[in-house]
């Protein structure tokens, strides 16, 4: 299932809803949890996909995170959030929301 | 139960990250493949009780599980079903039931939506209601199929599990088309684990290998079309691999299974091995057992590892296979799994597959052993000599 997923800045996205997303005391960390399954996520990841409400648009949310991290240049971070949405559409865990 | 998830290598540190909770071994169904014990009858009496079930809830979740599953037997035979998963659910567990969908009713289903269970299972069989019903040992094809859609109707996410056989797996690309029809979102076209009945039954069972690589164009196939609505679950099984399954993910090291009468398993088929004892939940924390019964200790890392296993390259990846089928195959439960072509032993394996094979060419139609209380004699003798 490779059908590599193209994201455009206007689209908005949400967690599928297959998936839980939540903070897990005991690993210290985000987790996304799902039939059967786990997968832990790191700092970053799990930021990009706090920003996946369904609500804000990708370039929206590319600003914001860069707000957070004290990133003044958008365009820095934008290229590698775009490529973790499009691995994280591959991997079924969000969704386009029209 | 099998694992539907690929991505579960999640390193639990040391933690459990799943628990498996066999509430029951009874079950109206009488599958030829049921992996249960011979003697499931015998675990009737003694099975743990509301309370005691909820203490191991708690337990697990303190030390750190995430994933609970409810399974069997059938666990909707249990009264107490919906408290448990509410319990399990309102501690922070993603809760997924594993179930036959005989027991379950549309007003069973809505109060565990309401609950907050998360996923359901479904076992099912064939499109094939014949063959449905003669794999079950009992007429149930018409009740699965239209629990699949109240389940769907309600909203949970679907796992439809298929264990394939030579009985079922013609239908496959039917069995696709109807999955297709449900809006099922994960299949799993499961390996057949051959221990208790499904062992019994394993000449009859088995398929070749050419079947097997018929199903897996089949499964391409329809993966090509389907695209992303549908993640289907498909490996080539163990027998004709090669290579063992990282069964567990290591013994002792994310999984942990409680059967009915509590006893605490680092797999559901651990209780084959005679040499070890299972201490159980109603006298101890499930904590120590995790951590310092012997049970737990025996194959956790890879000390215990014998040769080729212990030199191997590739013990990372599969931990040496199943201490199980080692054991049901070889005799010693710390051989390397015979699935291993670097085993020693691997030729009972390909006996396996030969047998299985001219079972069929001579048409010896031996009747498939359903799971009735005592069916077959309990000790099934391994099949070479220790
Ligand atoms: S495999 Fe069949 S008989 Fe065995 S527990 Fe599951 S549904 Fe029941
Ligand atoms: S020898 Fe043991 S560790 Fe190596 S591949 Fe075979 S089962 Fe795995």
């Amino acid at each position: 299932m490779s059908t590599q997923h193209q994201v455009q800045m206007q689209d908005r996205y949400e967690i599928n809803p297959l998936f839980l997303f939540r903070w897990e005391e005991s690993q210290e960390s985000h987790v996304l949890l799902y039939p059967e399954g786990v997968v832990k996520l790191n700092q970053t990841a799990a930021t990009i996909l706090k920003h996946c409400d369904g609500e804000l648009t990708v370039d929206q949310f590319i600003t914001e995170i860069a707000n957070e991290f004290d990133q003044t240049d958008p365009e820095v971070i934008a290229q590698s959030v775009v490529k973790f949405l499009e691995a994280s559409h591959d991997k079924g865990w969000i969704r386009a929301k029209n | 139960m099998t694992k539907a998830g690929s991505e579960l290598r999640i390193d639990g540190d040391g933690k459990p990250i799943w628990v498996s909770l066999e509430l029951t071994y009874q079950c109206p169904l009488k599958c030829v493949f049921c992996s249960n014990p011979l003697d499931y009858d015998s675990y009737r009496e003694g099975e743990l009780t509301t309370e005691q079930w909820k203490k191991v809830i708690r337990e697990a979740r303190e030390m750190g599980a995430m994933q609970i599953g409810f399974t069997g037997g059938e666990p909707t035979l249990r009264k107490d079903l919906e408290e448990l998963i509410g319990y399990a659910d309102d501690l922070g567990f993603y809760t997924n039931l594993i179930t036959s969908g005989v027991g379950l009713t549309v007003e069973r289903l809505q109060r565990l939506k309401e609950l907050g269970l998360k996923h359901i299972q479904l076992g099912f069989q064939s499109c094939d209601e014949q063959v449905a019903n003669q794999m079950a040992g009992v007429e149930s094809y018409q009740r699965k199929l239209s629990i699949a859609k109240e389940i769907k109707a309600l909203g949970f996410p679907m796992v439809l599990n298929v264990p394939v056989t030579r009985q079922n797996l013609p239908q496959i690309p039917d069995i696709l088309l109807l999955a297709e029809e449900l809006e099922v979102e994960y299949m799993e076209l499961a390996n057949v684990q051959y221990y208790n009945w499904a062992l019994v039954n394993r000449d009859q069972l088995l398929p070749t290998r050419a079947e097997l690589e018929w199903a897996e164009r089949e499964v391409n196939k329809f993966r090509e079309r389907i695209g992303d609505k549908m993640t289907i679950f498909f490996v080539i099984p163990d027998y004709y691999d090669g290579r063992p399954k990282a069964c567990m993910n290591g013994w002792g090291s994310i999984h942990l299974t409680i059967a009915p009468d509590g006893s605490a398993l680092p797999c559901s088929q651990a209780r084959t091995l005679k040499d070890l004892t299972f201490p159980t939940v109603k006298d101890h924390s499930l904590k120590w057992l995790w951590e310092q019964s012997e049970t737990f200790m025996k194959y956790r890392g890879d000390k215990w590892m014998k040769e080729p296993c212990c030199s191997c390259d590739e013990r990372e990846k599969d931990f040496g296979g199943c201490r199980c089928q080692a054991l049901a195959l070889t005799g010693d439960a710390a051989n390397t799994d015979p699935a291993c072509s670097k085993s020693p032993h691997h030729h009972v394996i390909q006996e396996a597959i030969s047998g299985a094979e001219m079972a069929r060419e001579l048409e010896i139609n031996q009747r498939l052993i359903v799971r009735e209380a005592g069916a077959v004699a309990v000790e099934l003798k391994t099949e070479v000599e220790a």
